[in-house]
């Protein structure tokens, strides 16, 4: 890693924008939406300026739709949205999953079902790592908790996209887009310029043709298919990722992801100046999940809670990775409303002094 | 080869020596022949990425030598617009039904011929849904019989068949825009000509190539071939009229 050492104070939405250029990023497409609209206006200028290609689609299908065809070239691309929008971009990252085309969509998460509100949320948790789109496949899924972690998470997610020839997923907030902190930027050393050689469309000169496609309807191949790309996603499941704090002799383990897990790890701050041995795992992958290493906290006894800004999502994996050996409690913090430390005060007191 | 021996006729290289899967007397095969000749006499093929749809003419991608992506169902505007912007320096060539580009994607369609894609889109219309078994599209004639129109299309409930060509033709990017037919060969050599316009026209730089070919569908017309021959003749020539609507080259020669 080639660290420039410039530090800006910059929002969320900004570090990721600057972090896919940073990234090389050859080709944004995006539609305007609220809370995530720095991200497309950063690009309009940004892009072009270093010889990348900006189009405002008529819609996010379309944009998505986009997606496809620059993927299907081997470039680095990318689509922002936010939730209502990431809904309509389903289709496409469907064939995206299916096609094996590397990509990466950003969700800035805002308030649902339907057109809800543009303040934060975290009620996209299923439609990111259960798929939104039809058919069975999986995305990677990363939350950043920070605006430096939304940078450098962004120019890790080009890498992973093309290691597994899948579309990736940064999952923010409305939280994360529209705060502004310093972030120190840094440019990755040179990228493989044969990245996606073996199988890009660039055209067919000496040799046979090459079809990008997620259609199989001969007998048997799109089984093949399947299991090809189960395969994957269980290769993938060794890349987890996570913040563990104060975590070594918490009794009380506090599962909470993205801004919410930052909020979180304040109201932790405070319980441990006041005694309480209460410590924070804070999920940085959300598919593949870090199902392994929570499971190695039940195993020494610890008891759990998982925050959401929603009304019970990730609680399901939470509960998935420790269910032969414990449960935990759940403590949802409504959309519509924007938490603080002192929200959260009161259930993870209530779960440390439960049975 | 002796001195008495002459190919007059052979396949071109750009087409993949396979059968089709087409019914007997459908004509994408005819289409796809036209592009394929093309593609090997433009000497294109190597330089080709090819955008293909849903529908009958997905196939597409194992008839022709050029690598090739798949859109979902009325995208593929969408899908060639990405192809392009990542690489210029390519030949883009997209293939769509009417159902795909006239009803699901409309907006696609509408849009990146606006914005003047220098790409090329071959529209076959053969006013029905082919391979989902003949159900109504937006080119469905007025009165036709469909699995989904049963007592005929009616204007009233379902609207008017729609001219693409003309609508495509009003649009600001758009450099050429015709509507041609294969019903017999003199048409055949016609389409091929205005294929060749719409190919060039993205050689040029000059924006949105678009060509509409009214073609048969036997199997959902529920005639012989010989019989949708002169459907297209008798029955849509008269409402989708054949011709140039828009052409920049010729302003470019002017």
């Amino acid at each position: 890693m080639a660290n420039n050492g410039e530090k800006l104070f910059i929002k969320g939405n900004e570090a990721i924008a600057r972090g896919a250029i940073a990234a090389g990023l050859k080709c944004y497409f995006g539609y305007p939406i609220t809370p995530q609209n720095d991200i497309p206006e950063y690009m309009s200028a940004a892009l072009p300026a270093v010889g990348g290609e900006f189009v405002q689609a008529e819609s996010e299908i379309a944009a998505a739709n986009m997606l496809i065809g620059a993927a299907a070239c081997g470039v680095r691309s990318m689509s922002s949205s936010s939730s209502p929008g990431i809904s309509l971009k389903q289709e496409a990252i469907s064939y995206l999953a299916g096609s094996q085309l590397p990509t990466v969509i950003v969700n800035m998460n805002r308030g649902g079902p339907g057109l809800g509100d543009i303040g934060p949320s975290q009620g996209d948790y299923f439609q990111s790592v259960k798929g939104g789109g039809h058919g069975d496949y999986r995305l990677l899924v990363l939350a950043p908790g920070t605006c430096q972690e939304a940078y450098d998470l962004t120019i890790k997610a080009f890498d992973l996209a093309f290691k597994y020839r899948n579309p990736v997923m940064i999952l923010g907030d409305a939280i994360l887009g529209q705060m502004k902190e310093p972030v120190i930027t840094w440019t990755p050393d040179e990228k493989d310029e044969k990245e996606g050689h073996d199988w890009r469309m660039c055209g067919a000169k000496g040799r046979e043709g090459r079809i990008l496609k997620s259609l199989f309807l001969s007998e048997g191949s799109l089984a093949a298919h399947n299991q090809m790309l189960q395969d994957k996603y269980t290769d993938m499941a060794s890349y987890t990722q996570q913040e563990e704090y104060q975590i070594d002799d918490a009794e009380l383990v506090v599962v909470a992801y993205g801004s919410i897990g930052r909020i979180v790890k304040s109201t932790i701050k405070k319980l441990r100046n006041e005694g309480h041995k209460v410590g924070l795992f804070r999920p940085i992958t959300l598919y593949p999940f870090p199902s392994g290493d929570l499971k190695k906290l039940a195993e020494q006894g610890k008891k759990f809670l998982t925050i959401e800004h929603n009304l019970g999502q990730m609680v399901e994996d939470v509960r998935l990775s420790i269910r032969t050996i414990t449960d935990s409690d759940f403590f949802g913090f409504l959309p519509g409303n924007l938490p603080t430390p002192d929200d959260f005060e009161g259930p993870i007191l209530k779960s440390l002094g439960g049975k | 080869m002796s001195e008495q021996e002459i190919i007059a006729f052979d396949r071109a290289d750009a087409l993949v020596d396979v059968p089709t899967h087409y019914c007997p007397g459908c004509q994408h095969g005819v289409v796809q022949r036209l592009a394929g000749e093309l593609l090997s006499e433009m000497d294109l093929t190597e330089n080709t990425l090819l955008v293909t749809s849903i529908g009958c003419s997905v196939f597409l991608y194992n008839y022709l030598h050029v690598d090739s992506v798949e859109a979902p169902h009325g995208r593929a505007p969408a899908v060639a617009t990405g192809v392009k912007r990542a690489r210029a320096d390519k030949f883009v060539l997209s293939y769509q039904g009417d159902g795909d580009l006239a009803s699901i994607g409309m907006a696609e369609i509408m849009h990146c011929a606006n914005r003047g894609e220098n790409i090329s889109i071959i529209f076959v219309n053969n006013t029905v849904y082919g391979m989902t078994g003949g159900q109504m599209a937006p080119t469905t004639m007025i009165g036709q019989k469909t699995t989904t129109s049963p007592a005929g299309r009616n204007a009233a409930k379902e609207g008017m068949p729609i001219r693409m060509a003309e609508i495509i033709s009003q649009l600001g990017g758009t450099a050429f825009s015709a509507r041609v037919a294969v019903n017999n060969v003199k048409n055949i050599r016609k389409a091929k000509k205005a294929m060749k316009k719409a190919f060039e026209v993205q050689q040029k730089e000059l924006g949105f190539g678009f060509i509409e070919l009214l073609a048969t569908c036997p199997t959902n017309w529920r005639m012989t071939p010989i019989k949708a021959n002169e459907r297209i003749e008798e029955e849509l020539i008269p409402y989708f009229p054949l011709g140039v609507f828009k052409d920049l080259t010729v302003e470019a020669e002017d």
